[in-house]
């Protein structure tokens, strides 16, 4: 689903520091990664794990038109641990922390943007 | 037994909280019972790098999926939209967006001004002076001078405008079209005692700065301080009548899970629109065979809930991200009713900013721009931190078929039957999504962005529960009186958002709060006839 890329300075999904994350963070998905592993198997005709690059290629095509709900738990379950790696976090120019305590800075804008909304006068209706 | 009180509400949220606070000064023995518990700031997403994970675990909008100790499921195989709510002291304004528009005058003459659905039994100005002390109360950021609304005040300096209120408001002001910051219940400066919004953006899944007005930190810490008792954990089950047909109490079942009977001279329900029906119709018995307070049959009908479209597009050069409160401004250009658009009544749009680094990979994998594979970084950085757009709040009419009931088979952990929603779009709703979609799409392209998805109604945005037991002045088209009595039952009281007549186009708070600050006042006015 995610592959590594040298360019960007990512490992894949299937890193093992991630797919651990992955697996123990699965929480109120667990069932609908299990029934998807199986639905995989099924189309497989056997284990999806044993088959070639380019079948599980064709065979999870499959899958995501036969079953979209639960490949986008798939893909839910996946980037939620994905992107919250360090080496991830990194590459997209993110600071390693929790939005809390520090939070962010937004900038005011340009308030005289509003001064033909105003100039318009009133829109409701009275009543 | 517990030792009777004068006054028990049932349901410590956005509502609850305000009658508590409004009521203390009576000096009456009050109590409110809460099926949830207290959340600490602490405890929120934010503190953590699982931030955004955890909206989809124990901090879900969906009570489905969160599952916690203080939550009922709720059945709803037979609606398009989900219901979101969150159980616990401060109820829904814990995840709430805090965005805090007002009703407008046309929206309580709906009947007069465009013949369609009821008028409600009060006006704007009745609850003017109520929105007034509730802005004050829960410290709302403005800026003053709105066209869309009638003079108001503001509490607080309004929300910074960011990239996204620049880059969507130039578009605006090019196609000529109304847009304003948004009212919202954040502190943008410290203000009685509560912190400054340090933009963490993750509203929706609670402040942990503690800058977002929720009740459990505005009307909850000085309605305590004057007595009034908050009791947690403790989810009812029934209303108690007696021989005069009066409410006599309720049945309950505290935080051990021990049922017990809490006596009352007057009941105030503030469970919401799903919660309030469903606790009316758990409470039947020989003498209200229909659910307490039913007489009308209008219990749990008229479910109303504003279908929501979303409009994103994204943009070269960098926005605002998930970076600061998700809202930021309004525009109700298409607010009041214009029949040339196909559709009665209207919508609001909120402007929204963009969205955490998850969030994109979700939305953008569903919606085929990022693939799986190949090519899925260099379509992410397309996508990442430079997303706005805006979602339109569409008013649904009532419609007596929309409807919370209960559900035959399935129960809580207490083993009370739960809610069970049937609802579907009417055709004005899906025609105004359309517009709105429409219209959206062409305030992007105005602003200069590519890859614009419009989607609705959301599914997972039944946020704003509404009508399930509503005000009138005739016993026979309404649940309750025009100062929030029941018909049925003259110690018995709703204050929540069931009781709405029609839902406007607007998020309710704001409005729910006005009218819990009334009903509290009225009680107050006619405290030495209050039965009669
Ligand atoms: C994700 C999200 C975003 C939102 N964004 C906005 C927004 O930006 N602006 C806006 O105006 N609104 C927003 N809302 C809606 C807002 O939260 C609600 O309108 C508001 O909280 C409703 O107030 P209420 O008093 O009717 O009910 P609630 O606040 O839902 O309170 C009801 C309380 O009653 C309790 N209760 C229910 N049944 C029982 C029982 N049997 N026994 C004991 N206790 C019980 C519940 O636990 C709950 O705490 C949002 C809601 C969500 C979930
Ligand atoms: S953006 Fe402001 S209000 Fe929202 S969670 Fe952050 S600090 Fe709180």
């Amino acid at each position: 689903m995610i592959p590594p890329s040298a360019a960007h300075g990512v490992p894949g999904a299937d890193d093992d520091a991630i797919f651990a994350d992955i697996a123990a963070s699965l929480d109120r998905d667990f069932d609908s990664v299990r029934q998807s592993i199986r639905q995989l198997d099924a189309l497989a005709g056997g284990a999806f794990a044993d088959r070639t690059a380019d079948e599980r290629q064709a065979i999870v095509q499959q899958f995501r038109d036969r079953y979209p709900a639960l490949a986008a738990v798939l893909v839910a379950v996946v980037v939620r641990c994905y992107y919250r790696d360090d080496r991830v976090m990194r590459s997209l120019r993110m600071e390693l922390r929790p939005p809390f305590p520090l939070g962010f800075e937004v900038e005011n804008g340009d308030w005289s943007l509003l001064d033909p909304v105003r100039a318009r006068g009133k829109i409701y209706r009275d009543a | 037994m517990e030792p009777a009180v004068d006054v028990l509400i049932v349901g410590a949220g956005a509502s609850g909280a305000v009658v508590a606070w409004s009521l203390a000064e009576t000096r009456m023995r009050i109590l409110c019972l809460e099926q949830g518990d207290w959340v600490k700031q602490a405890e929120f997403p934010s503190n953590g790098r699982d931030w955004e994970a955890r909206q989809f675990g124990d901090f879900s909008i969906s009570p489905n999926r969160r599952g916690n100790a203080a939550d009922y499921p709720i059945h709803e195989e037979a609606s398009p939209i989900k219901v979101a709510n969150f159980n616990g002291v401060g109820g829904g304004t814990i995840l709430y967006a805090a965005h805090f528009p007002r009703l407008h005058p046309s929206d309580f003459r709906v009947r007069t001004l465009d013949g369609v659905a009821d008028d409600w039994p009060i006006d704007y100005r009745t609850l003017e002076p109520y929105f007034a002390q509730n802005d004050r109360q829960m410290g709302i950021a403005a800026l003053a001078g709105d066209p869309a609304y009638p003079p108001k005040d503001a509490v607080l300096p309004p929300l910074p405008l960011g990239r996204t209120g620049v880059v969507i408001g130039r578009a605006m002001n090019k196609l000529g079209w109304h847009w304003w910051p948004a009212d919202a219940a954040i502190g943008t400066r410290e203000f009685e005692g509560r912190a400054k919004c340090v933009n963490l953006g993750h509203c929706i899944a609670g402040c942990a700065q503690g800058a977002k007005a929720t009740t459990d930190i505005t009307y909850w810490p000085e309605a305590i301080r004057q007595r009034v008792e908050l009791r947690t954990r403790c989810r009812v089950r029934e209303i108690t009548t007696n021989e005069t047909g009066m409410a006599s109490g309720v049945i309950y079942y505290d935080a051990e899970g021990i049922e017990r009977f809490q006596p009352a001279e007057i009941v105030v329900v503030a469970c919401n629109g799903v919660g309030t029906p469903r606790l009316l119709l758990n409470s039947a018995s020989s003498r209200f065979p229909r659910g307490l307070a039913n007489s009308s049959g209008l219990v749990g009908r008229n479910l109303m809930f504003h279908p929501y479209a979303s409009i994103r597009g994204y943009f070269d050069e960098r926005t605002d991200g998930y970076r600061g409160p998700h809202i930021c401004a309004w525009s109700q250009e298409f607010y009041e009713t214009d029949r040339s658009r196909g559709f009665v009544r209207g919508y609001t749009y909120q402007i929204v900013r963009g969205q955490g680094p998850v969030l994109t990979a979700m939305t953008g994998m569903a919606s085929g721009r990022i693939p799986w594979g190949e090519g899925h970084h260099d379509a992410y950085r397309r996508l990442f931190d430079r997303s706005a757009g805006m979602v339109s709040v569409c008013e649904d009419l009532p419609e007596a078929h929309n409807t919370v009931t209960l559900d035959p088979a399935l129960k809580d952990a207490h083993g009370i039957p739960v809610p069970r929603i049937s609802y579907t779009l009417s055709e004005n709703s899906r025609r105004m999504l359309d517009h709105s979609m429409a219209r959206g799409t062409e305030i992007l392209e105005a602003a200069g962005a590519r890859d614009i998805v419009a989607e609705g109604p959301l599914a997972h945005a039944g946020w704003h529960l509404l009508g399930t037991a509503r005000m009138g002045a005739d016993p026979e088209r309404s649940v309750v009186n025009p100062w929030g009595r029941c018909h049925d039952v003259k110690n018995l009281f709703i204050v929540d958002g069931s009781l709405f007549v029609t839902a406007g186009g607007v998020n309710p708070t704001a409005t729910i709060q006005a009218l819990a600050l009334y009903v509290a006042d009225s009680i107050k006015q006619r405290l030495a006839n209050l039965f009669d």
